[in-house]
């Protein structure tokens, strides 16, 4: 599988839309950072929301700089923000 | 497509960042969702929860606070699961609110008390 990822690695955020119950927030989308954390594996919440049964998907703690997320940031420029991914939003950047 | 309920960084009024006690309906209804959602009954789980709050609609999230948006949630979710219908939640709110207007703790609206049960 193309989207399996180890500490360490950049990956891309896929940048789409679709409709439905979805976890990775518009914000983040189509941005990139590293890969810090692999969690394991959980049931996909997008199909939970539907009472739908499916593959696991691993889930992942990326790291973004927040000087990329937002074009105004005020902060430290080495200031980053840690969000929780799951692989099928991933691909290797 | 962005939901009612995904708003990082969009603009909008200060976060209040202080600590708030919950009212006693709020953590009924809080009760009432794990109850409904436990293992025996498994009507709602929590991302099914989360589903039906974001498909409120931007105008109704953005009206209802946190636990009024859970409430109107499960509304929806009891009547599509079949559990309840809009009439028997309809003829339970107009008992309260009769009741309520009855003790002087509520006023109803104008032509209100003939509608009511």
């Amino acid at each position: 599988m193309s989207n399996v990822f180890a500490p360490g690695d950049r990956v891309r955020v896929r940048e789409d839309f679709p409709p439905g119950h979805i976890r990775t927030p518009v914000y983040i989308r189509g941005k990139t950072g590293t890969v810090t954390r692999r969690f394991g594996t959980f049931e996909n919440p997008e199909l939970l929301a539907y009472r739908l049964e499916g593959p696991r998907k691993t889930l992942y703690e990326v790291r973004f700089r927040q000087a990329e997320l937002w074009p105004d940031y005020a902060g430290a420029g080495d200031d980053t923000l840690d969000i929780d991914l799951y692989d099928h939003w991933l691909e290797k950047a | 497509m962005r939901g009612p309920h995904d708003v990082g960084g969009t603009p909008d009024r200060p976060v209040d960042p202080l600590p708030h006690d919950l009212t006693f309906w709020e953590k009924q209804i809080d009760a009432l969702h794990a109850l409904i959602g436990d293992d025996k009954r498994r009507i709602s789980t929590r991302d099914e929860n989360r589903r039906y709050v974001e498909s409120l609609g931007h105008d109704v999230y953005n009206t209802l606070t946190y636990y009024e948006r859970w409430t109107a949630a499960m509304c929806r979710h009891l009547i599509e699961k079949g559990v309840l219908t809009q009439d028997e939640i309809d003829a339970k709110v107009g008992e309260v609110r009769r009741r309520l207007a009855e003790s002087g703790e509520l006023e109803l609206r104008a032509g209100e008390a003939e509608k009511l049960p």
